[in-house]
């Protein structure tokens, strides 16, 4: 490998920067939210005393066993649907390639430019018509819809990758649909979905507009959708606040960091399929 | 086809029948994908197309109006001032993340797979983890008049430029589009390394050889074969400079006065607090044709290289 030694040093110390300064907010958040409650803290500086007791008081205040209660259930209802459906529908067009699959396929892939903020004005109403407005449904079914797109077009990609003559081996051998499906199929697509599933659990974890919209009580949104009412409750202590953002973080950044090879991968797949 | 012509008619028959039924299942296998997609997408998109041409408060009697939603949403100075900025947001979300991935990415090529690239990528991807409004809400505390940016600024001897930045009209705007680059920097980045990562290395080492330089290394090599990750990374940061919200709604909410208000925001103000739910309604489909106008033009030119 031929390259010149200042290229070398530039590009690690450009590397550095880049590194440090996307830590310095981060970092900021955890030490002003070590600084006394009650007082406005000055810029990136180090507590002498460090206040560890303000995340149990933003913890209480926060509500955030109830939070993190009410975004488990939404997440719990979303993803394994959104899985389900899209991996049905991910097979019929890819692996089963059904007659006419290229139009619905065009129709599914026109929606990942569709943005939510076109949707939510119909979506509020919807709801109110269905009765589901200010509860955790008014924010799951939709969700399951908006993420069918690119749920289905990645199931898609992986199904039409799969050699035919897998499942003409399969049916040679007798097997039925169904079985071909589940015994043949499913097993090879573990990889794609498990991928999927880290994807939808981000996306629905952190989703802000439709809680911010669709649900009125904001211990009842996901936790992205209750920083709203983090900021209205501790407005006037910036400590607490950043408490309870990071609170709020610190549970998303936990499992990032313990899959984050598969996170990785997952977001820079995610992006070129999309 | 040979097999079909050689074949007995009640043969063929039965194939054929037995590909109905094959057909008929994998439909089946659509129905719940395409339910929740027209239930939740398709039908509130046609209703959001129906009410852009009423006036209707929410509540009351709506009026047909035609198209004049369409001609307040091109013609009134405040929501196109809306549009503006989010064009001004492109830089921010687009030209400097993909930018600086582009020249980082290229100058650490050949950076050995070890320990510090390693959670140089990790650090990098945090971004992307934490939710946009928690961002938002970061960077305003970075941003205070007694935040860490002006600190900063007074220990280098900058302090004449110490401002609240987010208050101030000038660099509100800026200075939000820069919360967009720090999310997006570290994705672009890391997809850019692993695009480079792809390309052939005899090519570079063919034209270092060949005595060129970095610049003409990058354009002959580095640019070309790094193609479909930029079309792919300027699709995506575009669609998230045009439909920007958590990071506005924590950080400034549209202010001060309207300087970085965004059509996401606007959508949400003119549908919920004003209750214009037909204007609301057009601003909605007027954003997503400006989405797929920008988008699908990108996707064609980076389509024309392959061929």
């Amino acid at each position: 490998m031929i390259t010149s030694r200042t290229e070398v040093v530039l590009g690690r110390l450009l590397l550095l920067v880049a590194v440090v300064l996307t830590l310095i907010p981060l970092v900021n958040m955890l030490s002003a939210a070590l600084q006394p409650a009650d007082r406005n803290p000055i810029g990136l500086s180090w507590p002498t005393d460090p206040q560890w007791i303000n995340f149990v008081t933003a913890f209480e205040v926060g509500n955030v066993w109830r939070l993190m209660g009410s975004s488990a259930f939404i997440v719990i209802c979303v993803v394994p649907v959104a899985l389900i459906i899209a991996t049905l529908a991910g097979y019929a067009l890819g692996g089963l390639q059904v007659r006419g699959g290229r139009i619905i396929l065009m129709v599914f892939v026109l929606g990942l430019t569709i943005p939510f903020e076109s949707l939510i004005i119909p979506l509020y109403y919807q709801a109110q018509a269905l009765g589901t407005l200010n509860t955790q449904w008014a924010v799951i079914f939709p969700l399951i819809g908006l993420f069918m797109p690119f749920s289905v077009f990645w199931m898609r990609a992986h199904f039409v990758n799969v050699p035919r003559e897998l499942s003409e081996a399969a049916r040679v051998d007798g097997a039925t649909l169904w079985q071909e499906f589940f015994r043949i199929q499913l097993p090879l697509a573990l990889p794609s979905l498990s991928a999927l599933t880290i994807l939808l659990f981000i996306w629905t974890w952190n989703q802000f507009l439709l809680p911010v919209v669709l649900i009125a009580d904001p211990l009842d949104r996901t936790v992205a959708g209750a920083l709203t009412f983090f900021q209205g409750q501790y407005y006037l202590s910036i400590p607490l606040l950043n408490a309870g953002a990071l609170i709020i973080i610190v549970p998303a950044i936990t499992v990032f960091l313990i899959f984050q090879r598969q996170f990785i991968r997952a977001l820079l797949q995610g992006a070129v399929k999309g | 086809m040979t097999a079909t012509q050689t074949s007995s008619a009640p043969r063929r028959a039965a194939a054929r029948a037995a590909a109905r039924r094959a057909d008929r299942a994998a439909w089946l296998l659509l129905v719940p994908a395409l339910v929740a997609y027209g239930s939740f997408v398709i039908y509130p998109l046609a209703t959001g197309i129906q009410y852009s041409f009423y006036d209707w408060n929410g509540i009351g009697v709506a009026t047909w109006v035609g198209l004049e939603n369409y001609v307040q949403v091109l013609m009134n100075p405040d929501l196109l001032g809306a549009i503006r900025n989010s064009f001004v947001l492109i830089a921010f979300f687009t030209l400097i993340p993909v930018g600086t991935g582009l020249v980082l990415a290229t100058l650490i090529r050949t950076m050995r797979d070890g320990f510090a690239l390693r959670a140089s990528q990790t650090v990098l991807f945090l971004p992307q983890i934490i939710p946009l409004a928690a961002a938002g809400i970061a960077w305003s505390w970075m941003y205070a008049q007694t935040g860490a940016v002006n600190q900063i600024l007074s220990t280098l001897g900058l302090g004449f430029l110490t401002r609240p930045w987010l208050a101030d009209y000038g660099t509100a705007l800026p200075a939000v589009g820069l919360i967009g680059s720090w999310v997006l920097t570290g994705l672009c980045t890391v997809l850019l390394l692993t695009g480079i990562g792809k390309i052939d290395t005899s090519l570079y080492e063919a034209i270092r050889l060949d005595g060129a330089g970095w610049f003409r290394e990058f354009f002959t090599i580095t640019l070309p074969g790094l193609r479909q990750e930029l079309a792919v990374l300027v699709t995506l940061t575009v669609i998230a400079a045009l439909s920007t919200f958590d990071i506005i709604y924590t950080s400034t909410q549209g202010g001060p006065g309207r300087a970085t208000l965004v059509p996401g925001l606007l959508i949400f103000r003119i549908g919920f607090t004003q209750s214009d739910v037909g204007l609301a309604s057009a601003f909605g489909i007027v954003m997503m044709v400006l989405v797929l106008a920008l988008v699908l033009p990108i996707q064609r030119l980076s389509r024309i290289g392959d061929r």
